[in-house]
């Protein structure tokens, strides 16, 4: 069992409880409940970044369009977004897609949570900055253009699920090496490790205080893997991080919407 | 009405426009405006910009078309900063230009707001310096986070003005000067697009909340400038925002 930082649906600040190696249930003031009939709010407070391209299938999948217009060169600093507060919804939350979005991209993303002010911090102690970790689904309208910021597809109400909870940094021996899935109505659909990052944790820390601050709370997403699933009303979203949790959302027609 | 957030003795503190120029504390006292430290006048959750808004500074960056969707994105809360703020400029940069910018503060919960009520969603105004470091451009998710979410690159100021107070944000002047010369004017009415459209484009998708601020772009006359400058962004009747620009070396040098 792992300690963790749970924050109710309700509740006023976060909750320590034990969880149990499955995901599947956790301790909490002495008693053991599924984690499926908590409601779970999102777990952190701060800025949600998310890095592009950090999975290096994610940017050989543009192939030779990256030396061609209108990108005409490959990337040099991180690709940066942020996954603005309405797009925050927490473990087990129903993901409501609008009438006019009938299908939706889901991914997993380990989110490093900030522990204190991190400014142009080297790589080397980087980790230091990093409170705990927690698990991301990044959700979008599917697009294939990386031009311009994706604000409308990236940012619908809901289309961030973050949680269940935060696992403190000294329970993940090493963040750079863990295994990362996407599971659709169980069926797994997405894996990989982060051990491959184009930009390893801490070089990616570096490299993003080095012109942005990053405050206690923030969440930086390390990158979502290549093959991003698509995912429609009806289907159960599990994202899972290894050492850290799995985070589950079911994805629903908005209400007065028509399906 | 004209208010600010500014610290002083030792404390953050609500103020309003005194007489003369100076400010009003919370707790009545009134002090010249050079005596407090300006603080940016709203906290945003949300910091959304829209680049490329007025057809002249379209061209400027030599965009043939103008665009037919706003070309909207969102900035972290580590690049704002407030009213006299120091900003560095690096010095490995060739080029970097300050953006006058008119900012509308939403005043309530919108969701799906049609143009025709958006301004019941506006609470106020306040003035923008939006820096852009042109050397730091990549062409994904263009303007990148690189070059428009920079720590303290994003200025706000002085005041947040009540909406009330201002009958005709469509048609305000724009002006930037640099050691005091003129080096940019516009005026909003030459958006592409307008206020309303605004909010009725961003709450289509998403719901925006009381404090979020829309940066709504800014018109041609972008220059470089260099550390040593004061840049002063003006709009008319909301507010005049000084800003300084210092070179690396006060900095400890990257890890």
């Amino acid at each position: 069992m792992i300690d963790v930082l749970i924050q109710l649906r309700g509740a006023r600040q976060p909750l320590l409880a034990q969880a149990e190696s499955s995901n599947d249930f956790v301790h909490l003031g002495g008693r053991r409940v599924a984690l499926a009939d908590l409601a779970c709010d999102v777990p952190t407070s701060g800025t949600v970044f998310g890095v592009l391209f950090n999975f290096p299938g994610e940017l050989a999948a543009l192939g030779d369009a990256v030396k061609a217009a209108p990108y005409v060169a490959p990337p040099r600093a991180p690709v940066l977004y942020i996954k603005p507060i309405n797009t925050w919804t927490g473990a087990g939350m129903p993901v409501e897609l609008p009438a006019d979005v009938p299908a939706v991209r889901v991914g997993v993303s380990l989110g490093l949570v900030i522990g204190r002010t991190a400014t142009r911090v080297s790589a080397a102690n980087a980790l230091d900055y990093v409170a705990g970790y927690t698990v991301v689904n990044d959700i979008t309208e599917p697009h294939d253009s990386y031009y311009r910021p994706p604000l409308r597809e990236n940012c619908r109400d809901g289309f961030c699920p973050i949680g269940p909870w935060v696992v403190g940094r000294d329970a993940v021996r090493d963040p750079g090496k863990l295994t990362v899935r996407t599971y659709v109505n169980g069926e797994l659909r997405q894996e990989n490790t982060t051990a491959v990052l184009a930009r390893p944790i801490p070089r990616l820390l570096a490299d993003v205080t080095e012109f942005m601050t990053l405050n206690e709370g923030d969440v930086l997403m390390v990158g979502v893997p290549e093959n991003r699933p698509l995912a429609r009303v009806g289907d159960r979203v599990a994202v899972e991080v290894e050492g850290v949790g799995r985070l589950e959302n079911p994805l629903v027609a908005e209400a007065g919407a028509k399906a | 009405m004209k208010h600010a957030r500014v610290a002083y003795a030792g404390a953050v503190h609500s103020a309003t426009e005194a007489p003369g120029g100076g400010v009003k504390l919370a707790d009545g006292r009134v002090l010249p405006a050079d005596a407090v430290v300006w603080l940016p006048p709203v906290q945003p959750r949300t910091v959304f910009a829209v680049g490329l808004n007025y057809a002249d500074h379209a061209k400027e960056l030599a965009f043939k078309t103008p665009p037919t969707v706003p070309l909207a994105f969102i900035k972290g809360p580590n690049t704002i900063a407030g009213h006299r703020a120091q900003t560095r400029r690096p010095s490995d940069a060739k080029f970097m230009h300050y953006e006058c910018e008119l900012v509308v503060v939403i005043g309530k919960p919108a969701r799906r707001v049609p143009r025709d009520r958006a301004y019941e969603y506006v609470a106020g105004y306040t003035v923008a310096n939006d820096y852009a470091i042109r050397d730091y451009l990549e062409n994904y998710y263009r303007p990148n986070l690189r070059v428009k979410s920079r720590d303290g690159c994003t200025l706000l100021g002085p005041w947040f003005v009540d909406a009330a107070d201002v009958p005709t944000p469509m048609n305000l002047e724009l002006q930037t000067t640099v050691n005091g010369r003129v080096t940019q004017k516009g005026n909003t009415r030459d958006m592409i697009f307008d206020i309303a459209f605004l909010i009725e484009y961003l709450s289509s998708t998403m719901t925006l909340a009381p404090g979020d601020i829309i940066l709504t772009g800014t018109p041609e006359g972008a220059v470089n400038v260099v550390a040593g400058d004061e840049v002063v962004t003006e709009v008319q009747g909301i507010g005049r925002l000084t800003n300084y620009l210092i070179d690396d070396s006060a900095f400890a040098p990257s890890a």
